[in-house]
């Protein structure tokens, strides 16, 4: 083995490689083999480090020296200067808004210090394609554990212990779920892998299957020898093609290292792993579309029961677990499951992933223990609201789940307590919102998303969320009146009763999430025509400030529907009848004197 | 409707379509991936391809073309030159990915999901890419572009012309 005195990591997540983190690393080989640095210095594409908004992001050991927004063009600069030199390029390095001075060591950052990385522990660490690092972190030996010393119901029991519930929304106990199908009787059984992330907005599944692949590998093979399965899926969407190749490449190594495929450790446990892509359906990150899916036909659900666990893949007992849930299952197992349950509360243990996005200053992703209050994670770990605007709501669950308010800033985040203020746990997406934010439009938007995707199998689902999406149109437009709110609560509770799956079940939560926190909001639309936010276009009066107008007739000239009349060199006018609400005026006046409320 | 000249000539289409089955397999699972490979070398999946399909793979064409449409993924029309595909998940549309989807088709004069008469630009919205660090964000023939405001469309338009 070599040995370098330094290891620069280099972020290859998507969000990096978006803002040209390739090109860095390629300029980063071609500077330090012209320095003659190649046997010194060497530098790794690891998974996402999680804080997005600054990337590309790079972190060089053994100093831990953070730097962020590092440009393709900066590589030679920090060969010059940190590599040969020694001194930390001073400009690239992360600054904090509440600090003077300069933060060098990547734990001593607001971001990550209130964090604790179970799930996302080898991202930003080890070289995803090379299974020799994920070795390094003890890879693979969770899995030898189970194989050498643990009988399937030993593994089942320990899973159970630790308290670990699915990560992909619903939150079922996965030590059960195994169980199901330790008990469902067959000659062939199936691990099936969700990697459907289909929740707009969350981002964590791809980055661990970006950043950790062998990780997951390793704990469908463990839950295989726990149910007694030897062939195992991942679905994974089509749109993640960096994960996609990552987990081919892994599959690939781990069965040349004998870690998959034929007498696993020399024992007689067999598993192989396949890859089936998702081709863009959201429905079919619900598990029975999802089977459907990976069969090769169309992602519609079909009842339950019969369950997974019994009737599954091809028809024969199958478990699904979603990503982040198969990487806590490799820990769980190395540290015992009484570290995994001093983690959290009473109900919820562990950590969760959270893809932290929206009107928030540190976007990114980040793992907390459960139990962490909304507080920390916007204002600690997100660092607040950007331009110092009021914190609104955020939604959690993405389209099936609802939204959290400044009520809730304090409430310990868990599963339940997420269900008791009427939002969910969902996959992990957590969108913030600020002042300028129209909550009626955001549940127009959950909605219009919610209806593309229905599958359209089931009625309540494909006609209802139609019917609710026109009845929010119509408040959007200025049209609604006093029983459309009526209406849309009773079409919702229909919905969410009588529909097929999960799908329609929860598709109406945003619209009833936001119907009880912000009642007013959708008042405002419905009584005084107004878009409190001003987000709603239709709903919005163009006015020209007299005294900043100077009268040059440039909006006149644009104006596509003749509504703004005056006289040269005088303040001119819009006339509200014929106005369309396009925005072209604003854009055009070069004196800020036509504003929109 | 497979190549009707009855002779030993052969759409190179379908010969290639032919390498994509040996390579995979032409069991029905394979469904989707075979599609999805088919599209990447096509661009699209007109109704001769699926029939192709349909018959090599031994599953009837009204299946073939159930699935076509179910996934967003797959298109039967051809596309333009330069797909435009702007983020419509949540994180891109707080942040006002709406106006830029609007600006677009204001100054490409055609609609989300429609294509530009010379061929050249294909406007569509898509689910989340994962990018929420830059939002609002879009691709076009895979080069992101980042932190959008109205103002930046016309120079992104301009690269492509």
């Amino acid at each position: 083995m070599e040995f370098y005195r330094t290891h620069v990591l280099v972020c290859a997540g998507t969000g990096c490689t978006s803002m040209d983190s390739r090109l860095l690393r390629q300029n980063l080989y071609e500077e330090i083999i012209k320095r003659g640095l190649e046997k010194e210095v060497k530098v790794i594409e690891t998974g996402c480090f999680g804080f997005c908004n600054l990337g590309p992001i790079m972190v060089v050991y053994p100093e831990g020296t953070f730097y962020c927004q590092v440009k393709p063009q900066d590589a030679a600069q920090i060969v010059e200067e940190h590599f040969i030199k020694g001194r930390p390029v001073e400009r690239l390095l992360y600054q904090h808004e509440k600090e003077t001075t300069d933060v060098v060591e990547m734990e001593n950052i607001e971001f990550f210090k209130h964090q604790k990385r179970v799930a996302l522990h080898n991202c930003g660490l080890i070289d995803p394609e090379n299974i020799e690092e994920y070795i390094a972190q003890d890879g693979y030996f969770a899995l030898a554990h189970c194989l050498k010393d643990l009988t399937p119901l030993e593994v089942i029991d320990i899973i159970k212990k630790s308290g670990l519930r699915g990560r992909g929304g619903g939150g079922f106990p996965t030590g059960t779920k195994w169980e199901f199908a330790y008990k469902s009787k067959d000659d062939q059984k199936y691990v099936v892998c969700n990697a459907d992330e289909g929740d707009p907005g969350a981002f964590m599944d791809r980055s661990i299957l970006e950043g950790d692949p062998h990780g997951i590998l390793e704990a469908m093979a463990i839950a295989g020898y726990a149910i007694g399965a030897n062939q195992g899926y991942i679905y994974v969407r089509a749109e993640y093609p960096i994960a996609v190749e990552r987990l081919k490449h892994a599959i690939k190594q781990a069965r040349e290292y004998g870690l998959l495929g034929d007498h696993i450790f020399g024992t007689d446990f067999c598993f192989n792993i396949d890859i089936r892509l998702g081709a863009g359906a959201f429905v079919c990150g619900e598990e029975t579309a999802l089977l459907a899916s990976t069969e090769g036909r169309r992602g519609e659900p079909r009842p339950r029961p019969p369950f997974p666990a019994v009737k599954g893949l091809f028809d024969k007992p199958t478990i699904i677990n979603n990503v982040e849930t198969f990487a806590n299952v490799t820990k769980i197992i190395r540290n015992g499951w009484e570290w995994f349950a001093s983690m959290g509360t009473e109900k919820s243990k562990g950590t969760k992933v959270f893809a932290l996005a929206g009107k928030i200053n540190n976007i990114g992703l980040i793992e907390i223990p459960m139990g962490t209050t909304l507080r920390t994670i916007i204002y600690d770990i997100g660092g607040g609201i950007p331009k110092g605007k009021k914190f609104k709501a955020a939604q959690t669950g993405g389209p099936s789940g609802g939204c959290l308010t400044e009520a809730h800033l304090d409430i310990p985040i868990d599963y339940d307590n997420l269900t008791a203020a009427g939002s969910m746990m969902g996959s992990g997406g957590l969108i913030v919102m600020d002042e300028d934010n129209c909550m009626v439009d955001i549940a127009r938007f959950f909605l219009e998303f919610t209806q593309e995707e229905s599958c359209g199998k089931c009625p309540p689902c494909r006609i209802g969320t139609k019917r609710m999406l026109e009845i929010l149109d119509k408040i959007t437009t200025g049209k609604g009146t006093p029983e459309d709110l009526d209406n849309l609560e009773t079409l919702a509770t229909t919905i969410k009763s009588a529909s097929l799956c999960a799908l329609g079940q929860t598709a109406p939560n945003p619209v009833l999430s936001t119907i009880k926190h912000f009642r007013k909001e959708y008042e405002a639309h419905i009584y005084d025509k107004k878009c409190p936010a001003r987000v709603c276009q239709a709903l919005l009066s163009y006015k020209i400030d007299p005294q900043k107008c100077k009268g040059c007739g440039l909006c006149a000239r644009y104006c596509p529907a003749e509504a703004i009349t005056g006289k040269i060199k005088e303040p001119f006018t819009i006339d509200v009848e014929k106005c369309i609400k396009c925005g072209d005026c604003i854009t055009r006046c070069k004196f800020g004197a036509i504003s929109k409320e | 409707m497979s190549c009707q000249c009855g002779s030993a000539c052969k759409d190179e289409r379908f010969v290639k379509i032919d390498q994509i089955l040996d390579q995979n397999g032409r069991d029905e699972s394979m469904l989707i991936q075979n599609l999805e490979q088919i599209q990447h070398f096509l661009g699209f999946l007109p109704e001769d391809v699926q029939a192709y399909l349909a018959e090599a793979m031994g599953i009837p064409l009204s299946k073939i073309y159930g699935v076509v449409t179910f996934y967003s993924l797959f298109t039967t029309e051809p596309i333009g030159k330069y797909k435009i595909s702007i983020c419509l998940g949540t994180a891109c549309y707080v942040k006002g990915a709406g106006e830029i989807v609007a600006e677009f088709e204001k100054q490409l004069k055609i609609k989300v999901g429609q294509t530009t008469p010379d061929g050249r630009f294909t406007l569509a919205g898509c689910r989340c890419l994962g990018a929420c660090g830059l939002a609002p964000v879009l691709n076009v023939n895979g080069k992101v572009f980042g932190r959008l405001t109205t103002d930046d469309v016309a120079g992104i338009l301009a690269q492509f012309e």
